[in-house]
């Protein structure tokens, strides 16, 4: 328990001391809102569907904790070209702990920087039911801790940033766009339709807007396993990934 | 005769078709002061890699106090606590915040922890600048923390990698000093690397000379003196080695390690 609460609060930390990083990550958020929400909004209500700010600002709330979250977990590259890994590698814990510790950490920043810009979005006139808001919370937690370890997992593989553009591009950019973050499931093509259903993302998304008085696709208690499952099972793997790295 | 504490046998590694370590054994008493010296490039840092679970041994055998890092990673870890060669601190936290990570992590009680970060802080100087990040610390401070560090939790066996390099004489005999009492008081057998021969010289109970991966010569600092006819540890060293730790002109395979170096960067 010590473990993972020393890297939980060695993430805190870190983050809270790094002013330009806590605002470089809501500028994206806030274009988004800001392009799509008024941009694209005009298109989404004459279609006959409402409000596109109601819809999208869960989807960029979830954006903006898939991304802090991500770059937390992929902090662990530069803990190891600054060496600091290496203090944890050789300390007598269980690998699962270090994990678990770093996860939670990465993943209570991203919430953190989630609930900012869900305040952003209300700013703009989102108007959500806020009767469920403590599962809202838990929705929100478990996308950051998914994504979190999924990043954790990942980078404790990496040597360097070099694959970072191509993490970036090629997995999380994908992970955001195709999981119903900007656009409704329903009446997808079947292609797109089982992209979409096999990215865990959409069913963080699809809690989320549940949880606000928005319709659900996947139903919530599907929506609460698919998250919990995928992170536990990463989690595993990242302890697994973790035992294996040699310095 | 107690069992060694540490015991490795016929440790090898290779990285691609280079061989870093080459077959090398040996044993560490209990308690001893254990000096472990070579040129640059010599497989210092990689044997002691393979000896604390941070890399995997081509082959051979590595035992730490019985236990095996191949079998029993967890258990090899609660044997040993170290001082890398290179930084190690987090930047972003204070020198205090890196002790009191450090403590938690080896489950120090909270009340010693706070005394021995203290201590330590004090001993190597920077007690008054504990609420300071480290990133703001020069070169020789960030070391002196990393061995206060290394010091806090009082293992079984203590590694330390080139611990006083860039160090001034005074804060190198205030260190050794310490860390020769805490093998002293508490038995902590001390396994070093360094390029300072008088250090060695002083300090050390037994060396061990590594050259290339393989080993050239072990026993006392006086044996070793004996067996190459040298006034010092220095002149034992060169005579033993074939050159001297501080050579301007490096030969031809030293001249290919350091290209090797380089390209890896
Ligand atoms: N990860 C690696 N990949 C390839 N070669 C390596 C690697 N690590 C070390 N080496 C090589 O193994 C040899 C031994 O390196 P090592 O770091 O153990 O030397 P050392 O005795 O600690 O030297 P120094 O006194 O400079 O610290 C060197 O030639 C080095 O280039
Ligand atoms: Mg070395």
């Amino acid at each position: 328990m010590s473990t993972v609460y020393i890297m939980w609060l060695r993430q805190l930390k870190r983050y809270f001391r790094s002013k330009p990083r806590m605002i470089g990550s809501l500028g994206q958020p806030l274009i988004f809102l800001l392009a799509f929400g008024f941009g694209f909004g005009k298109i989404y209500s004459q279609s006959g569907r409402g409000d596109y700010l109601q819809f999208l600002a869960p989807g960029v709330i979830s954006m903006a904790i898939l991304f802090t979250s991500v770059f937390a977990g992929i902090e662990i590259i530069w803990d190891r070209q600054f060496g600091f890994l290496k203090e944890t590698l050789v300390a007598p814990v269980p690998r699962l702990h270090i994990m678990i510790g770093r996860t939670l950490g990465g993943a209570t920043v991203a919430l953190f920087q989630g609930v900012i810009v869900f305040g952003l979005a209300c700013l703009f006139g989102f108007r959500p039911e806020l009767k469920a808001l403590p599962l809202t919370l838990v929705f929100m937690f478990l996308i950051a801790v998914l994504f979190t370890a999924f990043g954790t997992a990942l980078a404790s593989q990496l040597n360097d940033m070099q694959s970072f553009p191509l993490i970036m591009n090629f997995l999380v950019m994908p992970l955001f766009f195709l999981s119903g973050a900007m656009f409704p499931l329903e009446g997808l093509p079947r292609g797109m339709a089982l992209v979409t259903a096999l990215n865990p993302l959409s069913y963080g998304v699809d809690g989320l807007r549940m949880s606000l008085g928005l319709a659900s696709f996947y139903g919530w208690g599907l929506d609460l396993a698919v998250l919990s499952l995928s992170s536990a099972f990463l989690l595993v793997v990242g302890g697994y990934l973790f035992s294996k790295i040699q310095i | 005769m107690p069992k060694p504490i540490i015991e490795v046998e016929n440790l090898t590694k290779k990285f691609g078709d280079f061989t870093a370590v080459n077959g090398i054994s040996f044993t560490v008493e209990k308690g001893c002061v254990f000096g472990f010296l070579g040129p640059n490039g010599a497989g210092k840092t990689t044997s002691i890699k393979m000896l604390t679970t941070l890399l995997k041994p081509t082959s051979g055998r590595v035992l730490l106090d019985g236990h095996d890092p191949a079998a029993d990673q967890a258990g090899v870890r609660r044997t040993f606590g170290i001082v890398f060669q290179d930084p190690s601190l987090d930047d972003e936290l204070t020198a205090w915040e890196n002790m009191e990570f450090h403590g938690v992590l080896y489950k120090v009680p909270a009340a010693l922890r706070k005394k021995r970060i203290e201590e330590l802080l004090k001993v190597v100087e920077l007690w008054d600048r504990r609420g300071d990040l480290v990133k703001q610390f020069s070169g020789g401070m960030k070391r002196r923390l990393e061995i206060a560090r290394g010091l806090l939790h009082h293992p079984l066996i203590l590694f330390l990698d080139e611990p006083t390099v860039g160090l001034d004489p005074q804060t190198r005999n205030h260190i050794w000093s310490y860390i020769k009492n805490l093998n002293r008081r508490e038995g902590i057998t001390v396994f070093f690397t360094t390029h300072y021969m008088e250090e060695a010289e002083r300090v050390a109970d037994q060396v061990t000379i590594i050259d290339h991966g393989r080993i050239l010569a072990r026993g006392t600092p006086a044996a070793l003196k004996k067996k190459a006819r040298a006034k010092s540890l220095e002149q034992a060293f060169i005579r033993l080695t074939g050159h001297s730790l501080r050579d301007e002109e490096a030969s031809d395979i030293e001249h290919l390690r350091m290209a090797r170096k380089m390209w890896r960067r």
